[in-house]
């Protein structure tokens, strides 16, 4: 009996021996490419994390349907082990060490948010693996001389810089006198740096510099200061419930200000949840349906919004297409290493160089992409009270003209 | 730091104006807080998240097309039997217990929540848009939302209610009874456990109806309820159990310091400058308490 008892548990020791030794030599198994990733699907993240996921997933079933990824003259195809970080930094970092050093996973996306972002990539650096990641576009990510991050996006610095320009262009090159509210987080806070920037740049005065508290749904006091000061240009970032206070309060509190430009507005569904207040509104974007980039496996962005909208229902932000676009890039490295070895891969994708229907992507050596600029749209709404965004700068992109100055809520 | 409520007057009389219409908000939840805190000596840490539960089910009134303001009739009858449920799945087997106990297991409830509502509503942030215009003071100099002003007289309208119910009704009467003292409360026929249930489904109304009313006002998000636990316990702490006035003097002077702090210090102060008042008033109650300890010696 007892010898039984021994020989059964060193046999279910190989057996477990085994599956694991299996699983850490799990990065391309048959002919699979798995990659691994952290994503916010509880927590606080986590409207945006599935918007993620959805745009991975749209992507790995494209590339997956259209042939795959061919490397050394085999073809194989994509899968994507998700754990849910449940929107926590430290939980992001267990979990990307545990993708890495229990699953083998060797090539990993990103997570949603540059908080997460921050907390995997040092993870990724340590064991060499490379990350494409489209959701994390805080500058100190690119400042720290990680090899193995690349992000499709570009950087939150320039953001809104572009609606700084815009309005001294407007001005007649004149300097313009700005109001700025921002949350404290790594997000907002390199928006901001990039309106310091701007500003220096041409030599416009920042008249209110407000931070917003994480727990904000309150900022009224920001807009008392607006209605007294006059400023020329409101600019606030603070995620989805920075766009959805600011336009409700300036709606109740009547505050005119000519221009009012504001990150995260499709996230918060603006014209939907405000409908007609939410007129005139300025946006960042990272990329908008209408652009004309274009890519063999989605075509352009109108085709993709459409086969999105088949897909999951509902219109895709740009968290979705970025998320797509992320593996694109992985498929091109790939192609272009005709290796899984980590390092070629990792040089192949440093020297990306490539028109998807997100845009130009091609890496400065920091990580950030540096050949797609930001577009800004403006929600406009017609007489029946449906409102639509609309980009208007650049100019070479611009399906509308720029509403400048916002008409005064007397006149509404 | 800027001074700005200096250079421009008219940012101090909207500064109060804005205080005095939050801090009644605030008033209506502490005074939920101080009710079960004096009758079953529970201090609920899930305060906060019941509010957000309101706030969610005036929310989904508006997304059916219903307006909004009705929540604040819809939502404390929901939320009073929910209140009731927690009662008797949870806190009727913590209330004779040591305060801490009930704080930990409303905590728990409390992350409970979040999660829960995180998962049934989504992590978006939501909120209700009732319509209501705005009234202009001093050549429109101060402004005032109406829901602000709908939101402050709604919140009197129920604690006054509520006081006179307290004061007439039987149950309101064993309400108080037992606050006075349970033990004799029970000796003279006093159901005692009802009137915990009734207590703790009451508070979760006047949640409700705050819920109701922020979700009108402001913005609601799962995670959003702490900052309201936090408020309404420090309101309690500055009146004292069992004083209503001082509830409500307490809840306006909280909503007015908070938007003092945010023109003088910063709005990035704002909720900080509470956590500080709540230690500085922690540390004076203290003090004081001590100073009578000896001189009770």
């Amino acid at each position: 009996m007892r010898l039984n008892k021994i020989i059964l548990s060193f046999v279910s020791a190989l057996v477990i021996l085994f599956s694991t030794s299996v699983a850490s030599f799990a990065k391309v198994v048959g002919d699979k490419i798995i990659l691994g990733a952290a994503i916010s699907l509880t927590g606080k993240y986590s409207s945006n994390g599935v918007h993620t996921q959805n745009g991975y997933n749209m992507a790995v079933d494209r590339i997956n349907s259209m042939g795959g990824v061919k490397v050394g003259g085999k073809t194989y195809k994509f899968d994507i082990i998700y754990y849910d970080d449940e929107s926590n930094p430290k939980r992001a970092a267990q979990l990307a060490e545990r993708l890495i050093s229990q699953d083998g996973v060797e090539f990993m996306l990103g997570p949603y948010s540059s908080g997460l972002t921050k907390a995997i990539a040092p993870v990724t650096e340590k064991y060499g693996v490379p990350m494409v990641e489209a959701n994390g576009a805080s500058r100190s990510l690119f400042t720290k001389g990680y090899k193995y991050l690349f992000a499709v996006l570009a950087p939150a610095n320039l953001y809104l810089d572009v609606a700084i320009e815009t309005a001294v262009e407007l001005n007649g090159g004149k300097p313009v006198r700005i109001a700025q509210a921002f949350e404290q987080d790594a997000f907002s806070q390199d928006v901001r740096l990039g309106i310091l920037d701007a500003a220096e740049r041409t030599g416009s005065k920042i008249i209110i510099d407000d931070k917003l508290p994480k727990e904000l749904n309150d900022m009224a006091a920001t807009l008392v200061k607006v209605k007294q000061m006059k400023p020329d240009v409101l600019v606030v970032s603070g995620h989805t419930k920075g766009a959805l206070t600011a336009i409700r309060q300036i709606a109740e509190m009547k505050v005119d200000v000519p221009m009012l430009a504001m990150t995260h507005c499709d996230a918060a569904k603006l014209s939907k949840q405000h409908g007609k207040n939410s007129q005139y509104a300025l946006c960042a974007s990272q990329w908008h349906k209408s652009l004309t980039y274009k890519d063999d496996f989605f075509k352009d962005g109108m085709t993709y919004a459409a086969d999105f909208e088949k897909e999951f229902g509902y219109d895709p932000p740009y968290q979705s297409a970025e998320s797509s676009a992320a593996l694109l890039v992985f498929k091109d490295a790939f192609e272009r290493a005709n290796s899984f070895d980590q390092k070629k891969v990792r040089d192949a994708l440093a020297a990306t160089n490539m028109q998807t229907f997100y845009g130009n992507i091609k890496f400065a050596p920091g990580g950030q992409n540096v050949d797609k600029p930001m577009v800004l749209f403006q929600v406009m709404c017609d007489a029946s009270g449906s409102c639509e965004n609309k980009v208007v700068a650049p100019l070479k992109w611009a399906s509308a003209k720029l509403i400048h100055p916002i008409p005064k809520w007397s006149d509404r | 730091m800027d001074f700005l409520v200096f250079q421009y007057p008219m940012i101090t009389v909207q500064a109060c104006l804005d205080g005095i219409l939050l801090g009644v908000l605030f008033a209506l939840i502490a005074y939920g807080m101080a009710l079960q805190w004096g009758v079953m000596n529970i201090i609920n840490i899930a305060q906060g998240d019941l509010v957000i539960l309101g706030g969610y089910i005036a929310y989904f009134m508006y997304l059916y097309g219903i307006h909004p303001a009705w929540g604040v009739i819809v939502a404390p009858v929901i939320m009073y039997f929910v209140g009731i449920a927690i009662y008797k799945l949870v806190i009727n087997k913590v209330v004779d217990r040591d305060l801490f106990i009930s704080i930990l297991a409303t905590f728990g409830i409390s992350i409970l929540f979040m999660q829960l509502m995180n998962f049934a509503f989504g992590a978006d942030v939501v909120l209700a848009n009732s319509g209501y215009g705005t009234t202009m003071l001093f050549d429109s100099n101060v402004v005032l939302p109406n829901s602000k002003i709908f939101s402050a007289f709604i919140s009197i309208l129920f604690a006054v209610c509520l006081v006179i119910y307290m004061k007439k009704s039987k149950l309101g009467r064993a309400i108080r009874a037992t606050a006075q003292n349970a033990r004799a409360a029970k000796i003279l026929g006093v159901d005692t456990e009802k009137v915990y249930a009734a207590t703790f489904g009451i508070n979760a109304a006047l949640c409700g109806v705050a819920g109701a009313l922020i979700s009108i006002t402001f913005t609601i998000h799962p995670y959003m309820g702490l900052p309201y636990t936090i408020r309404s316990f420090m309101i309690v702490i500055v009146a004292g159990l069992g004083n209503l006035p001082g509830v409500a003097m307490s809840g306006m002077g909280l909503g007015v310091f908070e938007e003092f702090a945010d023109y003088i210090l910063g709005t990035e102060f704002r909720i900080g400058s509470v956590f500080l008042l709540l230690v500085l008033i922690l540390v004076y109650r203290r003090f004081k308490l001590s100073r009578k300890r000896e001189y009770l010696k």
